[in-house]
């Protein structure tokens, strides 16, 4: 054999290799969305969804913590999206290049990567106890802000920073003052991006579960919050309940509680694909 | 054979000689003293730029008159664009941007302290080399200026959207598409509608910062016709590549090099008579 022949098995080995690479990780979620479905798809009617928790597995429903987390979702995304956006648009438009401006930007980038956890006791400590707000939907939506604030933060300023230059400079040869063109040119250039950014940190959020058991969204609730300082459950705490549960019939409810909750975290990733393309399309 | 320091050296002291004829060239009587503010729009004195160490432009003074078409010509980097640039402070945006020297339009030092940036852009338009419109509809762009000055009446704007349409040259290619996007107009279209959005400012400089070199010819010379009428009502500078374009439009043309200006002079004079060896060489398309 020579070297040429060598060669190219070697690129035919890697090539076999990075398939197999890639099918584990796709062969293990279909075997488990599989799973899920043949558990799961049964159970799901109209009446899961509306029920109340009960505990009877064939008589529970998942329509507290659905509810639950849609409030949790909205009140996230109120509190999250200004402050954060705010600031990204600090950093990218208004920040000098300074040291201070560089400490900023490593804190952010390392609160990304902070387990969600120590965020959950931050926010047990801070909003739960200090603030006194109690187990409730503000206190958890106030621990999700937290931890997707550097998301969104780093999303608005990559969307900012795509928008070109001379789009700034058009606007400044016009007479705009700095705020004029954010506000008129270069945030509606970067709205695309920055929701897809808000979106994505929000199926995120929908999804978190231990910061939210940490700061007691554990508790049993028997009905779904009426208002933000209601206490609650999320449908990832339902999930965690049902599947810790002896009964075959929970784990079913779980199964299918879990088609829910992906299905909602794949309409809103989908619904950030769509943004971002047509955001594209837009800038070029 | 001239390298480019000893002519750094000599070059002051020469193109001062021009300068001073440009400056007596049409005073006819040298007795009747023409106030300087009167005769010119635009002055800058012993203007040097830095950025961080690297100085862009060094000591160049330079008197344009209203209502004329100024060329900037010279090779890549010899700081034409930045000098251009001055005039409406869009380089107060770059970092280590350091400028000496002074610049008077209408005989108010643009560089002082108290200035309105807004107020200044309002009176130097700019047009940029690509064509630059907003992500918005043809209508929006050209009402820009406008709506930032905080103009509300809808009829007025409409009015000198329509009218800046008209002198840029593209009201009949759009006027039933105004609520189009501006980025399905063409090239050269584009091009006029930033035009259009710049005198919808009605400011009375229009600086040009390449504004064909993105097109095709035939834009470009509608683009060229249109900047030769506009003359009549504003005081025009243009930065070109283009020698054919500076000699057929331009009234002065100036050749700068290096960040000095070599020769300052009529058009016509520096395209047929240059002064300097160098402005000639460049000229004739032996370098740059």
């Amino acid at each position: 054999m020579n070297s040429i022949q060598k060669n190219r098995l070697k690129d035919q080995l890697f090539k076999f290799w990075g398939i197999g690479c890639t099918l584990i990780g796709l062969v293990l979620l279909v075997i488990f969305i599989g799973g899920i479905l043949i558990d799961g798809l049964s159970r799901i009617d109209w009446a899961f969804i509306t029920d109340l928790p009960s505990r009877k597995a064939e008589k529970s429903g998942i329509w507290t913590p659905l509810m639950g987390s849609v409030w949790v979702l909205i009140l996230t995304a109120i509190i999250s999206f200004p402050i954060s956006v705010a600031a990204g648009v600090y950093l990218e438009e208004y920040a000098k290049k300074n040291r201070l401006s560089a400490l900023l930007e490593i804190n952010i980038s390392n609160l990304a990567g902070v387990p969600s956890i120590i965020y959950g006791l931050l926010g047990l400590e801070v909003f739960v106890r200090i603030m006194d707000l109690g187990a409730s939907v503000l206190a958890g939506a106030l621990t999700l802000s937290l931890l997707i604030l550097p998301i969104i933060i780093v999303a608005t300023r990559e969307a900012i920073k795509a928008v070109p230059s001379s789009i700034r400079d058009a606007s400044y040869a016009l007479g705009a003052s700095k705020w004029q063109t954010i506000w008129n040119q270069v945030l509606p250039a970067s709205s695309g991006g920055i929701l897809t950014g808000v979106i994505l940190a929000l199926s995120r959020a929908v999804g978190e579960t231990a910061p939210l058991i940490v700061i007691g969204a554990l508790a049993y609730v028997p009905f779904a919050p009426q208002g933000p300082l209601d206490q609650f459950s999320v449908l990832p705490i339902q999930i965690f309940n049902w599947i810790s549960r002896p009964q075959q019939g929970f784990i079913d409810n779980a199964a299918a509680a879990i088609i829910i909750l992906l299905l909602i975290t794949f309409i809103m990733n989908g619904i950030a694909v769509y943004f971002r393309n047509k955001w594209q399309k837009k800038l070029q | 054979m001239e390298s480019p320091f000893t002519l750094g050296t000599n070059g002051k002291k020469n193109y001062n000689n021009t300068m001073s004829e440009i400056m007596t060239e049409k005073t006819e009587d040298p007795k009747i003293e023409v106030p300087i503010a009167e005769k010119y729009k635009l002055q800058t004195k012993d203007v040097n730029v830095f950025y961080g160490d690297f100085q862009a432009i060094k000591d160049v003074s330079m008197n344009i008159k209203p209502k004329s078409i100024t060329a900037f010509i010279g090779p890549s980097g010899c700081g034409k664009s930045t000098f251009l640039r001055l005039f409406n402070r869009m380089n107060d945006y770059i970092e280590d941007f350091k400028m000496e020297g002074k610049i008077k339009i209408d005989d108010n030092n643009i560089y002082k302290k108290k200035i309105q940036l807004e107020q200044l852009r309002k009176e130097v338009g700019m047009v940029f080399q690509k064509p630059n419109p907003f992500p918005k509809s043809i209508f929006e762009n050209v009402a820009y200026g406008l709506k930032i000055q905080g103009i509300k009446d809808k009829k007025l704007i409409a009015e000198r959207v329509e009218k800046a349409l008209v002198q840029a040259d593209l009201w009949n290619e759009v006027k039933d598409n105004l609520n189009k996007s501006a980025l399905t107009l063409s090239g050269g279209q584009q091009q006029r509608l930033c035009i259009a959005r710049t005198l919808a400012v009605e400011p009375s400089i229009i600086l040009m910062d390449e504004p064909t070199s993105a097109l095709d010819p035939i834009s470009t010379a509608k683009i060229e016709e249109l900047i030769y009428h506009l003359k009549a009502d504003y005081t025009i500078i243009i930065v070109t590549h283009n020698m054919q374009q500076a000699s057929r439009i331009s009234d002065y043309t100036a050749f700068f090099y290096m960040g000095e200006l070599i020769e300052f002079d009529k058009t016509k004079k520096i395209f047929t008579n240059p002064e300097k060896k160098r402005t000639e060489n460049y000229i004739t398309g032996r370098f740059g």
